[in-house]
């Protein structure tokens, strides 16, 4: 393995430099597709799906390449990128859930129950 | 051959991220409610988790994975202490 001068980065054997290079792309494709989603979609409860999208298929996509790559380059396994993706696995839905919880009861609490054209979501009125 | 490929994906991946940064930081200013602001710094600290992520790709370092784990710890603490205190309007009840 011979170290590069330019970036530092490791020279790895053409078959296993393909899929990593993939991986890369395809999640970076993802987050930006995501936050595309956050800027763009009109209602709030729409925009929030945007980032579950990219911080847990884009996270997912870059550790699995950031695991292959120093495998290959440190020429033993190294799986300590699984904690970062357990953390993010379990604590990314908590997040959204307490947020649309909040949301949803901000909403209430003001009484606006269809705001906007393109409402996603219709909320059930107080009798 | 296989050293230029790897290094236009990781380019062209850190490109990606920092420009969804940037979609994070307009709807961070813009924003026209509380929660959408909070969502957007949580998408934030997620987006700054995975460039560092990238920058120990592209290092071969893995110092920077420890900075990783820790963004998004806190990133966690901070958008569920945000988010309690939308809903209720303090933190710990």
């Amino acid at each position: 393995m011979s170290n590069s001068m330019m970036t530092g980065m490791h020279d790895l054997s053409l078959w296993l430099a393909v899929p990593v290079s993939l991986l890369l792309v395809l999640g970076g494709l993802i987050t930006l597709t995501g936050a595309l989603g956050l800027l763009r979609l009109p209602n709030f409860y729409q925009r929030i799906h945007g980032p579950a999208v990219y911080i847990t298929v884009g996270t997912g996509c870059f550790l699995v390449a950031s695991m292959l790559y120093s495998s290959a380059a440190l020429q033993r396994p190294v799986v300590h990128e699984l904690l970062i993706t357990g953390f993010v696995i379990l604590t990314a839905p908590v997040v959204s859930m307490m947020l649309m919880r909040a949301a949803v009861y901000r909403d209430l609490r003001k009484g606006n129950t269809d705001n906007t054209p393109g409402n996603a979501y219709k909320f059930p009125r107080e009798h | 051959m296989s050293i230029q490929l790897l290094t236009l994906a990781l380019g062209f991946a850190q490109l990606c991220v920092l420009l969804a940064m940037v979609f994070c930081v307009i709807r961070l200013l813009r924003g026209p409610t509380a929660q959408d602001r909070i969502l957007a710094l949580d998408s934030l600290w997620m987006a700054a988790m995975l460039f560092i992520l990238l920058l120990g790709i592209g290092f071969a370092s893995t110092v920077y994975f420890e900075a990783a784990l820790l963004i998004a710890l806190i990133g966690f603490v901070s958008s569920i202490a945000l988010a309690k205190f939308l809903m209720r309007g303090e933190v710990i009840e």
